[in-house]
């Protein structure tokens, strides 16, 4: 039996009745998480991969810890396919620098979709623009849903890349991210995932998927700012230049040349987020605890919950699928309340709620709107805070009736 | 700055839903002298003004645009102060008249919203990328 009581008592930051319905932005960390860091902070400060003293080894022991949590966590071959990175932009931008301009030749095809969010387009549109490449995006339905004919036709086009999001961050659409990548290795593409919005909330298998490449943030998934992940197939990033160049990543550099370091440090350059990525570690542990199966199946609880209290209120629009088919975000609007407004009526009530487009822009285009108000959920939700968002969303029509 | 009269909420007082409900000078208009739109990249608002200048004086201006009841609001009363003064004048408002106008306290979350209008006149009327208002 889950337990999200239990659960909150280890999140401080809902002592003192904060209603927070924003995790698609960032989540809470609990004591854990903070502790580890403290830990570290407090216990063997210090920089790692380069001192022979005593307090390095640990921190580096602790670093690359979370390296071998991660690879379990999504079930990757080796920890040299599991790299850090500052967060999910951080690690596609890796991409599509380093594997995207050596590969990617004129009138090459990348495919996205419209329920990408910002740091899954713009990295490609900007390859695209240096290398002559096209981009295409696959259409959605009018339940938010990817227009599946539409991508299969996009691929007899042969594309070199296709990169779309696990899970919309806007609709919280959870894509048929196995089907999609199979078709788009079966026409020979390079497959990305975006999976900010899908390793948070549950279980990953990237070798049963069968992707190239899995980016995900920490800070989404209980761990601080700071340290994201970009998984790679080994055969790829083998044959990857570097991203970022200096400290570190190197095995010996001469004046006229350098040799880079083995994987995974070949991608990580410089002094790395250390804290952040203990952090991260102890956030992976974190959800060991709570299991996977667990974390899905509470915030599947929570939404259908929110979908049907939501549906409710006249002069509420919804968007996106079926509780069934889609994650802990619910994005709506209120006739003649802009989202922004109602944002700052719920702040009063001490409910946290995003406004706007949520990096989103061409999907918001797409549906017609300039912005929605979104609510999503994680292992801290409790109902009560849905029913508080309803409050809210009432005194905002008293208040515009 | 006209005292509000007393309404129950303090932030969404009634002669700004009011505003924001029935907007003033709201359209376009034909031939304008000045026309010019901005958007807040961060919310998706959007205001435009379209102004009619005869002899250096605002003879007409109208509003567009789309967001919030701050932003929309302010718009609405900026348009009423600048109907028959000089375009060197309208050019003087700055953040705090707008502010004042409004008269409700605004969060820095929001400020953008409210300024939005003032960024348009102020690039409309010096006819180039203003300086950001914040």
């Amino acid at each position: 039996m889950y337990d999200v009581k239990a659960v909150r008592r280890d999140f401080p930051i809902f002592d003192n009745g904060l209603a927070y319905l924003d995790s698609a932005n960032t989540s809470q960390r609990p004591r854990q998480v903070t502790g580890a860091m403290m830990e570290y902070f407090e216990k063997f400060n210090s920089n790692i991969h380069r001192a022979a003293y005593h307090i390095a080894e640990e921190a580096t022991d602790r670093y690359e810890a979370t390296r071998e949590k991660i690879r379990a966590f999504i079930n990757a071959a080796s920890t040299k396919e599991i790299i850090y990175t500052r967060g999910t932009t951080e690690a596609i931008n890796l991409v599509a620098y380093s594997w995207g301009r050596a590969n990617v030749k004129p009138g090459d095809l990348i495919v996205l979709t419209i329920l990408d969010h910002h740091s899954n387009i713009v990295p490609w549109q900007i390859l695209a623009t240096a290398n002559g490449a096209n981009i295409e995006y696959v259409d959605i339905d009018d339940r938010g849903e990817l227009r599946q004919d539409q991508f299969r036709e996009l691929l007899e086009k042969q594309p070199k890349l296709v990169s779309f999001s696990h899970v919309s961050n806007a609709l919280g659409t959870i894509n048929p991210v196995h089907e999609m990548v199979a078709a788009a290795k079966a026409a020979g593409a390079t497959v990305l995932v975006d999976g900010a919005q899908g390793a948070p909330h549950q279980r990953v298998d990237v070798r049963d998927l069968g992707c190239d490449f899995y980016a995900f943030s920490g800070h989404k998934m209980l761990g601080p700012t700071g340290a994201g992940i970009l998984y790679g197939r080994r055969e790829l990033l083998e044959a990857m230049d570097p991203f970022l160049a200096g400290g570190d990543m190197i095995k010996t550099v001469r004046v006229d040349g350098t040799t880079y370091h083995d994987l995974p440090w070949k991608f990580e350059a410089g002094t790395q987020a250390i804290a952040e990525v203990i952090g991260l570690g102890a956030a992976v542990d974190y959800l060991d605890g709570l299991g996977m199966d667990n974390v899905l199946a509470h915030e599947r609880e929570v939404t259908e919950y929110a979908y049907e209290t939501l549906s409710d209120i006249e002069g509420l629009t919804l968007f996106g699928p079926p509780p069934s088919r889609r994650a802990g975000v619910i994005s709506f609007a209120l006739d003649g309340i802009h989202p922004h407004d109602l944002a700052t009526i719920a702040d009063r009530d001490q409910v946290c709620l995003r406004a706007g487009h949520h990096c989103a822009m061409p999907l918001m285009t797409r549906l017609g709107v300039p912005a929605t108000a979104r609510a999503s959920f994680y292992v801290y939700t409790l109902k009560d805070e849905v029913d508080r968002l309803a409050g809210s969303i009432k005194e905002a029509q008293r208040i515009f009736k | 700055m006209s005292t509000p009269p007393s309404a129950d909420d303090q932030f969404y007082r009634e002669y700004i839903l009011d505003h924001y409900k029935n907007p003033r000078n709201y359209g376009r208009l034909e031939h304008p002298d000045i026309s010019h739109e901005e958007d807040n990249p961060l919310c998706g608002d959007v205001v435009g003004m379209d102004f009619r200048i005869k002899d250096g004086v605002i003879d007409d201006v109208r509003f567009h645009g789309r967001g919030c009841a701050i932003s929309q609001a302010s718009a609405s009363l900026l348009t009423e102060r600048l109907k028959g003064i000089p375009l060197d004048d309208a050019k003087k408002i700055n953040k705090d008249d707008v502010l004042g106008e409004l008269g409700i306290e605004i969060s820095p979350a929001r400020i953008k919203c409210a300024l939005l209008p003032l960024k348009v006149l102020k690039v409309g009327a010096y006819g180039l990328a203003g300086e950001d208002e914040e």
